[in-house]
């Protein structure tokens, strides 16, 4: 298991790093946008309630009420921040381990400047394909159905990621029609839509929020692409003759 | 799986075993985003709350 182990080692540095960055973007760049849009969530209803969409998914999510029994929360303030901070972490480790998966599967990333084009690759299917059809939302914004959202967010990224493999690593005409057909078909086929898009968040705060995002998310996959680009040559390139260090 | 074997110095895994490995790699990475990103259980929304909009992921 020396690739794997190695893999994970990668991972564990390129997400730790690219997550604590994207952290510190968020920080100001996303959840000051995301505390104001709560100030416009129902005065009955405190900020981390969602209603009952985010336990039962067959429930229409356009309504919030609060419910019996509140979940648990972290406070705000240091301990919301933290737990911010860990998520980004934790998955900046998952996306760094999809990515080395899927570009040891094509060859490996050279570099740090080729790692930036992975992580355009990898913006592209995480952030842009399904912000085409689910752009960012804020808190107090309506929505479809969660669990519909997340099959279509789901098979829209696998989607993306299969069609710009196509057209990226098979030579022949018909595999990069069939690439292009993939990467358009999700929208084709349509995101959910809420009933209704009346929300009470100002249409340029959501707007801020959008924009904020998807540069966020841009530069997060810059940072890891060039990253595991950067730690490739250390841990991946050459494993067998890793393994007596890393054992 | 495939015969993993435990390689012994310059002697390089199987493509076989590579694969594997390698699509072990992306599950594993695919099951910590669903985790954290995708979780319905209430107390993984919250902790993830804002990271989750920060993402644009399907959130509430």
């Amino acid at each position: 298991m020396t690739i794997f182990r190695n893999a994970v080692f990668a991972a564990a540095i390129a997400g730790l790093f690219a997550g604590l960055v994207m952290a510190a973007m968020q920080s100001f760049a996303t959840v000051p946008l995301i505390l104001e849009a709560e100030t416009y969530e129902g005065a009955e209803a405190p900020a981390h309630d969602h209603g009952p969409a985010a336990a039962t998914p067959a429930a229409p999510a356009a309504e919030a009420h609060s419910h019996e029994a509140e979940a648990w929360a972290p406070a705000d303030g240091f301990e919301r921040f933290a737990f911010n901070v860990l998520a980004n972490v934790v998955t900046g480790l998952g996306f760094a381990l999809v990515l080395i998966a899927a570009s040891e599967l094509a060859g490996g990333i050279a570099n740090w400047r080729q790692g930036l084009f992975w992580g355009f690759a990898g913006f592209a299917v995480f952030t842009l394909a399904p912000g085409l059809g689910l752009p960012p939302e804020l808190p107090a914004m309506p929505a479809a159905d969660l669990f519909a959202r997340q099959v279509w967010w789901i098979g829209t990224v696998a989607a993306t990621a299969a069609g710009l493999a196509l057209i990226a690593f098979r030579g022949t005409a018909a595999l990069s029609i069939l690439g292009v057909v993939l990467l358009v078909a999700p929208h084709i086929i349509g995101a959910p839509q809420p009933e209704t898009h009346e929300t009470p968040v100002p249409a340029d705060l959501h707007h801020r929020f959008v924009v904020a995002v998807t540069v966020t998310n841009l530069l997060f996959w810059l940072v890891l692409g060039a990253a595991v680009g950067l730690l490739r040559q250390r841990f991946l390139a050459e494993p067998e003759r890793l393994s007596g260090r890393l054992a | 799986m495939a015969t993993v074997s435990k390689t012994a110095q310059g002697e390089s895994a199987s493509a076989g075993s590579r694969a594997t490995q390698l699509a072990l790699t992306a599950l594993l990475g695919l099951f910590v985003i669903g985790f954290v990103g995708f979780s319905h259980a209430e107390v993984v929304h919250n902790a993830g709350h804002d990271y989750r909009h920060s993402m644009a992921f399907p959130c509430h």
